[in-house]
């Protein structure tokens, strides 16, 4: 598929340029796209891929430059003329209504008149064609982050656009749904549609992308046809230098260890309609190893995070123990003072609160297990203390931001990231828990936070990931569960494990394999 | 049994400002704008609506007045609060006392004057059917227009697309604006219907209630509609029995008193409040029900980046 540079352009980019105060976060950026072409934009966190994606879907307002839509000077101004232009979106971070079922949200971005008990069945049908399955009459809030990912993708094909831009689609789906996703793509690029597809998967750029435009700290650094490189020379142009590849040291004699953290017969019974019912759980985690849960967006994980952290109390108090204490019954607070770390999937209004300063989310999560250094005794806070401390986790993890202590929201998602897992790691925590510790986030970030959970159980401490990466979970994991319909299968050493053999338990290809009991420690 | 129908046609008469302030709110807070200044829109719709009916002689005048000067009140919130983007909280306690001060500056003149009333409803026959003539065809027209206004709302808001919209904006403004929805300009119509409902519950006070004008006449009714919208969990049906769980105890503590029951008549005074919060409470225990109903960016002031 070779792109037509003469004339039969889509849209063509000349120096779009975007000032956010002192910083220019878009420097005169040229970018065209061809009909029926998909076009990949690379770059790593904060290399203004997100804000030239907003200005190209009227979010934004550019500074400077210009836009051709079909050889046409435009100006698009907001979201609905990019609409109207033929400029569909599907967002990293979602646009969906929590408290709207899924065919609500998907009705409200059609301009038709169709009643919603017809877009209901479309939903459906469009849905089970692209091999996204979806229940258009479930109430958004009660979806996985993988399951409103695909409310946005089939929400924007609905509307059949003339370019699509997908922002970082495959990171919370399974392999075969990224495959039945490239598949879709492809049938659209036949179809004569264009793709702007940012992603941080270079083999999956590499894959399915005609042409990739990189970008490095607002500028274009490269145009190139992706199947003509390696990933490696990809991460290279993102970077700017190479990606440090994680190293996993094998760990020796982890049967006699001491399990840090143990679940036992953890049931939970569905919250809402909608969630999933959590049976018979078993699991231990050793000092000095990290143990994967892998499984398909919504089968109980975000249920089973919340066990284990203590946002939902257990009956049983012996369902979840910390370094051997019952810890069922104990809050959050009282699990993070028996040396348990956690770090949400959501970053945003769970992990952090998006107004406040990174120093007070610092605060905010361990002023109970740091209270003698963040708080004086007659309860003043300490800023100065907190302040160094954060700037500490800043350094440690190589956080980028546009000011010395920046609101949580005005980070991008995985500088937001590392701060998050920083903040919980500078602890030296004895158990760390993280859902999704990499979604959304560049290859050298997510390097940089798997190195330090790998690290972190080295130094003798239990590390339990749960995520729907499979390739993160196989170069972190020294075993991988997976989780399916609620049930957690018998962790796989390392070594046993397979993508075959994960993608088969995903599926659910043994039911019930939660029957299995731990073997005496 | 008269005695039986004049206390339910009193009843109506005190709910309907209540459910009219309450249905208008109702509508302003799905799209996600706190509008505290209904007490405010109220007095004011009340002395326009006294104003109007008293110079022209006219009730009908009168009532569309009531409405013209809530919903004008109103747009002075919506430029501070949507295209100024103020406080919400603070810019709807401003309006509150200055409505109050501003109709009592207004009104210096209307006290003591003669107002004019809104006819009841008479149809020959139907309004003379013993009992339920009365109740159903012989009321004033504001108590018609509460009834049909509730159900006008139930439907616009969960059968219409564009209450679908409405709803999507109180969720999530920068969600809809993603989709190229214009958050401002529904945010605008919403607090414009809430403010003309305002006065026309204002203009039932100084039109039918009680036909004169007295300054503060309102006597916190706007803080009661406020109120009945958040126990109702943002639902229409249930403002509409709210309010008349309130105007039913309201009246039944008021003959209470008369009849000289020996229970302290503060006590007896602060029943509606208690009965209201707790039946309202009773009947939003479901969690999810009203996690699906409470708009989410309810008191956020929305300024999409540019």
């Amino acid at each position: 598929m070779s792109a037509d540079h003469d004339g039969a352009n889509l849209l063509e980019v000349r120096g779009l340029t975007k000032i956010f105060g002192t910083l220019t976060a878009c420097d005169h950026i040229d970018l065209n796209i061809a009909k029926g072409e998909i076009h990949a934009l690379l770059g790593e966190n904060g290399a203004g891929k997100s804000t030239l994606v907003k200005m190209l879907f009227g979010s934004l307002e550019p500074n400077s430059g210009e836009v051709f839509w079909n050889g046409q000077a435009v100006r698009i101004t907001s979201p609905g003329a990019a609409k109207k232009l033929g400029i569909g979106m599907v967002f990293q971070h979602f646009s969906l209504f929590e408290a709207l079922t899924a065919a609500e949200n998907i009705a409200l971005s059609l301009d038709d008149g169709s009643p919603i008990s017809s877009i209901a069945a479309k939903a459906r049908a469009l849905s089970f064609s692209y091999g996204l399955p979806l229940d258009p009459d479930s109430l958004v809030g009660d979806l996985s982050v993988g399951e409103r990912q695909r409310i946005e993708i089939i929400r924007c094909l609905l509307q059949t656009p003339q370019l699509i831009i997908l922002d970082e689609p495959t990171s919370v789906l399974t392999p075969q749904e990224a495959d039945k996703l490239f598949e879709t793509l492809e049938r659209l690029r036949s179809e004569g549609k264009s793709i702007l597809y940012i992603s941080h998967r270079l083999e999956e750029v590499k894959r399915i992308c005609d042409r990739a435009t990189v970008l490095r700290h607002g500028k274009v650094v490269g145009h190139c046809n992706p199947r003509e490189e390696t990933a490696s020379s990809l991460a290279r142009m993102m970077v700017g230098n190479e990606v440090q590849a994680v190293v996993r040291a094998p760990v020796e004699g982890i049967e006699t260890a001491q399990p840090l953290l143990e679940i036992r017969g953890l049931s939970r019974k569905p919250a809402t309609p909608f969630s999933i019912p959590l049976k018979n759980i078993s699991l231990n985690v050793r000092a000095g190893e990290v143990i994967g849960i892998a499984g398909v967006a919504g089968n109980g994980q975000g249920e089973f995070f919340e066990s284990v952290s203590g946002e939902v109390l257990q009956q049983d108090a012996a369902s979840v123990r910390i370094r051997g204490k019952d810890a069922g019954g104990l809050t959050i607070t009282g699990r993070r003072l028996l040396g348990a770390a956690f770090v949400p999937e959501e970053r945003l209004g769970h992990g952090a609160a998006p107004r406040m300063k990174l120093s007070e989310n610092l605060l905010l999560s361990r002023h109970a297990t740091d209270g003698k250094v963040f708080v004086s005794s007659g309860g003043m806070v300490r800023a100065a203390a907190i302040y160094a401390a954060a700037q500490r986790i800043i350094v440690a993890m190589d956080v980028r931001k546009s000011a010395p202590d920046p609101e949580a929201a005005a980070l991008s998602g995985g500088n937001l990231q590392k701060f998050i897992v920083g903040r919980e790691l500078d602890r030296r925590p004895s158990v760390m828990v993280v859902n999704q510790p990499t979604w959304g986030v560049d290859a050298g970030a997510a390097a940089h936070i798997r190195q330090a959970l790998i690290e972190l159980s080295r130094s003798g401490s239990a590390v339990l990931v749960i995520s729907q990466d499979l390739d993160e979970l196989f170069e972190i994991s020294d075993a991988i569960a997976v989780m399916h319909n609620g049930e957690l299968s018998r962790p796989m050493p390392i070594a046993e494990a397979t993508f075959e053999k994960v993608g088969l338990l995903m599926g659910g290809a043994e039911p019930g394999h939660a029957e299995h009991t731990l073997e005496p420690a | 049994m008269d005695i039986a129908v004049n206390i339910l046609l009193t009843i109506a008469t005190a709910a309907t400002p209540l459910l009219i302030a309450a249905i208008g709110e109702l509508v302003v807070e799905r799209s996600g704008v706190l509008n505290l200044g209904v007490e405010g829109m109220m007095i004011m719709g009340a002395v326009g609506g006294f104003g109007a009916g008293h110079l022209t002689g006219s009730p009908w005048i009168g009532l569309l007045a009531a409405i013209a000067m809530g919903a004008l009140f109103s747009l002075l919130f919506a430029v501070m609060t949507l295209s100024l983007a103020t406080n919400q909280v603070a810019t709807g306690l401003s309006l509150t006392l200055l409505g109050l001060g501003l109709s009592g500056m207004i009104g210096t003149s209307f006290v003591g004057q003669p107002g004019v009333r809104l006819p009841n409803l008479d149809i020959p026959v139907l309004t003379d059917i013993p009992v339920i003539g009365r109740l159903l065809f012989g009321q004033d027209p504001i108590f018609y227009i509460s009834i049909a206004l509730t159900a006008a709302v139930m439907w616009f808001l969960f059968k219409t697309r564009t209450g679908l919209t409405l709803r999507s904006i109180g969720d999530s403004h920068t969600s809809a604006h993603a989709l190229g929805i214009k958050v401002i300009r529904y945010r605008y119509l919403s607090v414009i219907f809430g403010g003309a409902c305002a006065g026309l519950a204002g203009g039932h006070l100084s039109l039918v209630y009680t036909p004169q004008w007295v300054e503060n006449m309102s006597a916190g009714r706007g803080w009661i509609a406020l109120a009945l919208v958040v126990f109702a969990s943002w639902r229409p049906w249930r403002v509409l029995a709210g309010a008349y769980i309130f105007g039913a105890v309201w009246i039944g503590q008021l003959h209470a008193q008369a009849f000289g029951i020996p229970v302290p008549s503060q006590m007896l005074s602060s029943l509606p409040y208690l009965a209201t919060v707790v039946v309202l409470v009773l009947i939003s225990r479901n969690k999810r029900l009203t996690m699906m109903n409470t708009p989410a960016s309810l008191g956020q002031p929305f300024v999409p980046d540019r």
